[in-house]
């Protein structure tokens, strides 16, 4: 357990109600659902969740902090926002799945092995980066995210496509030396560097 | 009347009835089968020249029966309005040509369709008298409102603003009822976002300065006779007084008893002092003021409250109330701002099944509850654990599993439990009791009954208004809400249905208006709803009558009492002229001065019954003039095709059938009878209540009859129709000709 979770346990005590409010991106809205689960029937993934959207609301007013964090739920959301657009109530579904994820990972309680989760820790690092992704590195890094073995397996299994691709100009075999960059690549980086600084204050406030 | 009778026949040609019939084949229809003495024919009969032409032959001529071969008895009811004479309508377009096709082989029968309508209109003119007025009446604008809640108070408010005198009658020793005991109310404005004042106080000042506006504290209605327009009301004081006074109509704005939360031991309320019901909070937060409330127990300021919703309701455990009272969600929506507004750290849970807002600001006013912080939980209650601090135990229906909560007080919502009175000897005997059994073997029996009489009525049928599920006075829902089974009697509030401040006020307008209106008609002697300004009357033949009590029994409307001889005596402006009792009368001594066993029978013997031979069916159907005849226009307004053999004949309420109707028909060799009333039973549409459950069970015996004339059971049937049956009307009538191909024609053709 992180030392910022420890924290967070010990600030909002048995309210996790409010520090979902505090804390996670549209987290105030989480009071305003009314249960009506029009968003659990709308999600395209939904009987693939554990738990859909209008009981991870339910959850999180109960105050079962753990078992909203830990959960693999939030991570399955592909932001198609048919939640947002069918809530009676209006509620920012979508930005909340996300916010509840986002969160998670900042306390470093997320389900480690939910392959969306590795995914969008894979291209958060690619773009970081260079501020462009680099589709071939990606590929590449999904490919191996579960394994040297595995790695290859998927690799030789997609050369045909791949050789294909670079025989059509969709894919530059040289990417893989660097790649190409934004224009103001240590700009970028400065400017990703002062939003977590920002981030990192506003969270400890 | 004592003048001659001169029927004038007037035929229509617009509307495509000159292309579609032969309107000379109508006249001589007219003039040598109805005999009537006048008959003209009209290119546009409903124009000015065409009302004209009519009222022209009244004025000169003497016409004082007319019969009008046009459109439906429901159209152009205000062209055709001509006074001090009878009306009778020969449906040639909604019951002829809209329902026929207009192909050359289908003429000859359309013709004989028209033909037969003609002859009934001018049977039923033969047989009609001009009602009128029985001297009975006397206006009398005084109105009598029983009770002094919100309702009542606001009754007596709007009546007095449209002049008419009122007087309420209050049990308890101050006006304001329940609404008097809450600390605020339900937001009843925009933005619907924080619990308002009551209006309480104004409302008993603004009754206690209208000079048109009695009121009797600590007094009740001992006892009430006579009729609207003729209402005497003994007012009784707790001190002995009593005062007789008249009053033209009542208003029963008795409101609600709260339910007794001792039956809920599950639920430790009674034996931990933590656990209060809403109507007790209501009391501490009065007390508070605006500050913090403390619990009963030991006065510690609550931090934490959770309340149960349901409790005692929507639940058919014995002891429980089956009903939803309404205003129970919001009540613990206001309940849980009263904590939260004085301090929002304060923990409150609603915990709920449903959450039932109602009204144009519920939903904001949830919304408003869940923006302050107020926590709602969709479970059910199982328990709560006496102890220091009361536990309740619950299960979480989104989550799916057992919980519970240590709170520091809970609030139980339970519901309203309607002050209507006693149950009406009909009702008791429906019950299975030792009374009813005793009742049903003939004995005179007292009603024994623990619940106290609200109105107290010298009606042969009860004390009280009858009431439906759950105890609430009988009103049609929808339809028609402040309407009792007692005309006159208009109900308001909870003692309806369940409700909250704010819809009793306004209901209370409805009721007394309603009020107003029949005081007005009881003064000109006419029909109150449904059949709104009918003059006519039943009466009865003495000579003919066997005191068999079948009318006083089956009257919905309490509007018979007996002699002493047991003679049936009418009070008029109680009756509402549906003619459930003329249907009841074994020996046919009831009638209507326009509506009798006559007028109907001799419109059925009129209908041409063509030889066995000619493959030509006749079908009888009798409509309710309610829902089945306006859905049988509006089928034919969609040019629904129906069979050319059906003959249908308006009644004013299928509970008016009298079965001499049908074995008439039947010797005079109708194929099938079609009889078409009103859905009935719990969530019945009858607009008299139970007309159509009478005429239900009569039919149900009309199979022996069929049996020893040895006819077959599929010619007569009964179906229940709502005004939206637009598309199934038509298909019963062809569905009985299809039947009567099967079986056969009838063999009592002569």
């Amino acid at each position: 357990m992180s030392d910022t979770n420890t924290s967070m346990v010990e600030k909002y005590r048995n309210n996790f109600l409010k520090e979902v409010e505090a804390n996670v991106e549209e987290g105030e809205w989480v009071k305003m659902c009314m249960q009506c689960g029009v968003c659990s029937g709308s999600c395209p993934l939904g009987p693939h969740w554990d738990h859909p959207p209008q009981e991870l609301f339910m959850m999180i007013r109960a105050g079962k902090r753990d078992e909203v964090l830990e959960s693999t739920s939030m991570w399955m959301c592909t932001s198609c926002y048919n939640c947002i657009v069918r809530c009676p109530r209006e509620l920012p579904i979508t930005h909340i799945m996300h916010g509840l994820a986002h969160y998670a990972t900042r306390l470093g309680i997320e389900p480690k092995n939910q392959p969306t989760r590795k995914f969008a820790q894979l291209f958060w690092d690619n773009l970081a980066r260079n501020g462009r992704v680099n589709e071939l590195k990606l590929g590449i890094s999904l490919y191996f995210m579960n394994g040297i073995v595995e790695g290859i397996k998927t690799a030789l299994g997609m050369a045909g496509i791949g050789m294909g691709m670079v025989k059509t100009k969709r894919m530059n075999p040289m990417e893989i030396l660097g790649g190409h960059t934004v224009k103001d690549k240590k700009g970028f980086q400065a400017m990703i560097k002062k939003a977590q600084e920002l981030e990192a204050a506003r969270v400890d406030n | 009347m004592s003048d001659e009778m001169k029927i004038g026949a007037y035929i229509c040609n617009g509307c495509g009835l000159g292309e579609r019939l032969d309107s000379g084949q109508l006249e001589t229809t007219a003039t040598r089968d109805g005999k009537a003495q006048v008959c003209q024919q009209h290119d546009f009969l409903c124009s000015e020249a065409g009302v004209k032409m009519i009222q022209d032959d009244i004025d000169n001529e003497g016409v004082n029966r007319v019969v009008i071969a046009a459109c439906s008895r429901r159209a152009k009811t205000d062209a055709f309005n001509f006074e001090n004479v009878s009306i009778h309508r020969a449906n040639l377009r909604e019951g002829v040509i809209w329902v026929r096709p207009d192909t050359d082989e289908m003429t000859e029968t359309t013709q004989e369709m028209a033909d037969d309508y003609i002859r009934m209109a001018c049977a039923e003119a033969k047989f009609s008298k001009i009602p009128e007025k029985s001297g009975e009446q006397g206006i009398n604008k005084n109105i009598l409102i029983v009770g002094g809640g919100v309702a009542g108070m606001n009754a007596a408010l709007e009546a007095s603003k449209a002049g008419y005198p009122c007087t309420i009658v209050e049990k308890s020793a101050a006006l304001g009822g329940a609404t008097a005991q809450l600390y605020k109310k339900i937001p009843t404005k925009a933005p619907y976002a924080d619990p308002e004042d009551t209006g309480v106080d104004e409302m008993i000042a603004a009754v206690e300065a209208d000079s048109n506006i009695t009121v009797h504290l600590n007094s009740t209605t001992t006892n009430i006779s006579g009729a609207p327009g003729r209402f005497a009301a003994d007012i009784s004081a707790e001190s002995g007084s009593t005062e007789t006074r008249d009053f033209g109509a009542i208003v029963q704005a008795s409101g609600f008893t709260p339910y007794d939360a001792n039956q809920l031991p599950e639920f430790a309320y009674g034996k931990n002092k933590d656990v209060v019901t809403q109507m007790e909070l209501e009391a501490l937060a009065k007390e508070a003021n605006g500050g913090a409330i403390k619990r009963p127990s030991d006065g510690k300021e609550v931090s934490s409250v959770l309340f149960i919703q349901c409790a005692g309701q929507r639940s058919k455990k014995e002891g429980h109330l089956e009903h939803c009272s309404g205003y129970c969600c919001s009540a613990s929506i206001k309940q849980a701002m009263y904590f939260k507004d004085q301090n929002p750290a304060i923990d409150t849970t609603v915990l709920y099944t449903d959450l039932r807002t109602p009204g144009a600001g519920g939903e904001n006013f949830y919304r408003s509850g869940q923006q302050k912080g107020v926590i709602f939980t969709k479970g059910i209650a199982s328990e709560v654990v006496d102890g220091a601090n009361p536990t309740v135990k619950f299960k979480d229906l989104i989550l799916d599993e057992d919980n519970d909560l240590e709170v520091d007080m809970v609030v139980l919502a339970t519901g309203m439990v309607p002050n209507s009175g006693q149950p009406t000897r009909a009702e008791l005997t429906d019950m299975d009791s030792e009374d009813a059994e005793a009742e049903k073997a003939g004995e005179e029996v007292e009603i024994r009954v623990d619940v106290e009489s609200i109105l107290n009525l010298d009606y042969r049928q009860g004390k009280d208004v009858p009431h439906m599920a759950n105890g609430f006075a009988d009103s049609h829902f929808i339809c028609f809400p402040y309407e009792t089974q007692r005309t006159g009697i208009y109900t308001a509030g909870p003692t309806r249905r369940p409700m909250d401040s704010y819809q009793a006020r306004e209901d209370a307008v409805g009721a007394a208006m309603r009020a107003i209106s029949e005081a007005e008609n009881a003064g000109l002697g006419r029909a109150a709803h449904p059949r709104v300004g009918d003059l006519s009357f039943p009466t009865f033949r003495k000579e003919g009558c066997t005191q068999c009590k079948r009318c006083t029994v089956e009257c919905p409307f309490g509007a018979i009492n007996e002699d002493e001889e047991g003679y049936p005596i009418y009070n008029e402006s109680r009756c509402r002229r549906c003619g459930t009792c003329m249907g009841a009368c074994p020996v046919r001594v009831i009638s209507f001065e326009n509506y009798s066993v006559d007028t109907v029978g001799q419109q059925l013997k009129n209908v041409d019954i063509p030889d066995e031979f000619d493959e030509k069916p006749r079908i009888l159907v009798l409509a309710c003039e309610n829902d089945a005849y306006p859905a049988l226009d509006m089928a034919a307004q969609n040019r629904l095709e129906y069979s050319a053999f059906a003959r249908i004949i308006p009644v004013r309420c299928l509970g008016s059938t009298s079965l001499s109707w049908i074995t008439d028909s039947l010797n005079s060799g109708f194929d099938g009878i079609v009889l078409m009333g009103c859905p009935s039973g719990d969530n019945y549409q009858c607009h008299f209540v139970k007309g159509s459950l009478m005429a239900q069970e009569r039919m149900s015996k009309v199979g022996d009859t069929l049996e020893t004339l040895n006819l077959e059971k599929e010619r007569v049937q009964t179906f229940e129709i709502s005004i939206t049956d637009i598309h199934r009307v038509p298909q019963i009538i062809n569905e009985m000709a299809e039947t009567i191909e099967q079986i056969g024609m009838s063999p009592f053709k002569f």
